[in-house]
């Protein structure tokens, strides 16, 4: 061992452990909209790039001839991508402050890779959309606010970027912010910030500018950092579909049975009365188990395992919830779908379901209709829906899903679909 | 109500503890033969109290796999027979010597042992017919893992198809497979080295004692310094000498670099991780070093 006479030790406290929280966000954009290079500035900034990281990139940037370092390609990751230029894949990417760990889910922008976007934005708190300010709102600005709408997203924040290409100019900017927030009233978006930044000057990235003295919001890190996502998760709605049944049949826990889960909604606490979906039973929680640990309140995204007072039949795929409060059993499912496959989805189809922690099968009864992303139309007229469309199916499954409505809850108003001869994951359903 | 949505927070680390177990649960439900493929380093340290912690208070569900590359360090096999004895779950033992005894893979003197870890492991899975196996990969340690499913398919192969990923929503995993083709699930996808630190020190768990600041005879090589061992002459000019180092990864002793370090508790190492400018592989792996896709290359191969 190593004396250390100057030196004290520091506390687990001190060096933050168990005191962070989590905050996961989508970004949204191509390279000209300066997304990377925003990424890049994060990530550099909040010393998550290390140094031969960094070196690799100069490396690269210096063998193909810029002048610059490209900080675009610390986050192509692939091969293929960094041979052609894009991003064609979701990339997941991690920085830290002292406050809170960040995951940035950083998707593709074009139309051709909505579907990438799509699965970034389902797991985000909050979506970032940039808009280049020499060009104001595009079409695409427009369908990354649609999509991250969609997906119901709680906060957003449209990033005006290039600032400094339009000399910090307040009448650019609010000429962005009057029209995106006018088109915003039409989705859903319950928390809207609108920052105007220059990625590549650093401006109103981590720290005010001095360039906009008329804008009188927090930067775009400081809004990361402080954005309030707690009240997001819905404490009132008790969800926990089981996963697993853990019996361990030992000596020690010979009648131990306990239901084991990923609360998805609401608070569970020992004696609650709770009814078990699809059968209806009724009982009490006799404890909530959180490994060795008997706790007195499970709430979400806790994994834990339940106890229940009377011995009732229950095995995966089932749904513990409240005695008032309940999901819906149905088997007729109205959502809107993002199809994410070639071969397009067409009415009369059947293809594999996986709900929660229920898996089934499905019957395309309908294609309602097919949304234009852009517009917002709803087109009546296609019975199909392509690759990176989204419409609305109305569907038929075997089994009933223990469900709510995705505005209410994203875990338990998602599914996937899935085709059953390749196995493949064809499409991302929402509930209505 | 009298509480409010602050009394129900759950810390970073908690939410990643409890996106694990659900990932842990999940494939131990739907697949029929898993396994976890346990080094005995941090990562799979971590893997396996998760493990521990997803079944409790019954036991694991399924075995872990070794991969005996025949160049461990003896710190790490001790505490990999500690934590399987605890816990009483089965181990598998694939010798990446005994693959080349068997003409499973061909040693020629110039493919490193990490490379021949590859065959050895595709032909334990394919042996044993795993149908899913637990890594303890992470997508903040090299570009390529950072677009990986945490639910990754493989082919009759063993190989992974960067281009042809299944999408991957909300915690919503396929574990569809045909014959012959077996899942890599990565439950540490959303872990940072930190991560793995900040839960080692709240667990107070065992692990190998080379994580930690010790004394050793060691040499310098390719610009990193590496253990004095039978297995590892040194060539040329290459001087041992004592050092006071640590290790931040534990693979392939011939291959794993040390770097000088006085941290002798975990809280240290979280100080040193915390204002380290080199990544973990990038300063000790000498695998990793050899193009920027070198990671891209071996995964598609059936690397961990």
């Amino acid at each position: 061992m190593a004396s250390n006479t100057e030196t004290t030790e520091p506390t687990l406290e001190d060096l933050g452990v168990g005191q962070m929280d989590l905050l996961r966000f989508a970004t949204a954009g191509s390279v000209d909209d300066g997304k990377s290079t925003l990424i890049g500035r994060l990530l550099l900034d909040s010393k998550a790039i290390f140094s031969d990281q960094l070196e690799a990139v100069e490396a690269t940037s210096q063998s193909k001839g810029y002048d610059y370092t490209d900080l675009a390609l610390l986050t192509d990751g692939l091969r293929s991508e960094r041979e052609q230029g894009i991003t064609i894949d979701v990339a997941y990417r991690y920085f830290a402050t002292p406050r809170r760990k960040f995951i940035i889910a950083d998707t593709p922008g074009h139309v051709q890779y909505t579907r990438n976007m799509v699965t970034g934005a389902s797991t985000a708190d909050l979506g970032l959309v940039l808009v280049d300010a020499r060009q104001g709102l595009t079409e695409q600005s427009r369908r990354h606010a649609v999509i991250l709408s969609l997906l119901r997203v709680p906060h957003m924040v449209l990033a005006v970027n290039k600032m400094d290409l339009v000399d910090y100019d307040q009448a650019v900017y609010d000429r962005i912010s009057r029209e995106f927030t006018a088109f915003a009233t039409k989705l859903s978006i319950p928390d809207l910030e609108i920052i105007p930044i220059s990625a590549l000057k650093g401006d109103n990235v981590v720290t005010r500018s001095e360039h906009m003295p008329w804008y009188q919001g927090s930067s775009l890190m400081h809004h990361l950092e402080n954005v309030h996502v707690a009240s997001d998760r819905d404490l009132i709605d008790a969800r926990l579909p089981v996963q697993y049944v853990v019996r361990p049949k030992s000596d020690e826990f010979h009648d131990y049975r306990g239901y084991a889960g990923q609360l998805a909604g609401g608070v569970l606490k020992p004696g609650d009365e709770v009814v078990v979906l699809p059968s209806g039973m009724t009982s009490k929680i006799a404890g909530i188990d959180l490994f060795d640990r008997e706790i007195t309140e499970a709430y979400p995204p806790m994994s834990v395992t339940v106890r229940l007072e009377d011995d009732v039949d229950v095995s995966r795929g089932d749904m513990i919830a409240r005695v008032n409060n309940a999901p819906q059993a149905s088997q007729d499912i109205d959502a809107m779908v993002c199809w994410m496959t070639n071969e397009p989805l067409h009415p009369r189809q059947k293809l594999a379901i996986k709900h929660t922690t229920r898996t089934g099968r499905a019957l395309v009864k309908d294609i309602q209709y097919r949304l234009d992303i852009n517009t917002l139309h709803r087109d009546q007229e296609t019975k199909e829906l392509g690759l990176n469309e989204i419409g609305r199916v109305q569907l038929r499954t075997t089994v009933p899903l223990l469900c709510d409505s995705y505005s209410k809850n994203r875990t338990t108003g998602s599914f996937i679909l899935i085709d059953e001869a390749t196995g493949v994951t064809v499409g991302g359903g929402m509930i209505i | 109500m009298s509480q409010t949505h602050a009394d129900y927070r759950l810390s970073q680390l908690d939410q990643l503890e409890a996106e694990s177990i659900h990932i842990f649960r999940e494939v131990a439900a739907e697949f029929e033969k898993p396994v976890l493929m346990f080094s005995g380093g941090k990562d799979s340290i971590v893997m396996l109290r998760l493990a521990e912690k997803a079944f409790y208070p019954a036991k694991i569900p399924f075995p872990v796999l070794q991969v005996d590359t025949g160049y461990d360090f003896p710190e790490v096999l001790e505490t990999r027979d500690n934590w399987v004895q605890r816990l009483g779950v089965r181990m598998i033992v694939a010798s990446v010597e005994q693959a080349i005894a068997d003409k499973v893979v061909v040693d020629d003197g110039k493919t490193s042992r990490n490379r021949l870890q590859i065959g050895t492991l595709l032909h334990a899975i394919e042996e044993e017919g795993f149908t899913a196996a637990f890594g303890g990969g992470r997508r903040d340690e090299e570009k390529a893992r950072a677009k990986e499913r945490v639910y990754s398919h493989r082919d009759d192969f063993g190989q992974w198809d960067p281009k042809n990923q299944r999408p991957e929503l909300w915690s919503l995993y396929n574990g569809r497979i045909h014959g012959g083709e077996h899942m890599r699930i990565f439950p540490l996808s959303n872990w940072t080295e930190l991560d793995i630190w900040h839960y080692l020190a709240q667990e107070q768990v065992e692990i190998p004692s080379i994580y930690f600041s010790h004394q050793r005879r060691v040499f310098q090589r390719d610009g990193m310094w590496l253990s004095e061992s039978e297995f590892n002459p040194t060539k040329g000019n290459e001087t041992v000498e004592e050092r006071t180092v640590r290790f931040r990864t534990v693979g392939d002793l011939t291959l794993t670099g040390c770097v000088e370090s006085e941290a002798d508790t975990i809280e240290r190492i979280i100080e040193e991780v915390a204002i380290a400018t080199v990544t973990e592989r990038g300063a000790t792996r000498g695998d990793d070093r050899f193009s920027e896709a070198a990671m891209e290359d071996r995964k598609k191969e059936g690397y961990f």
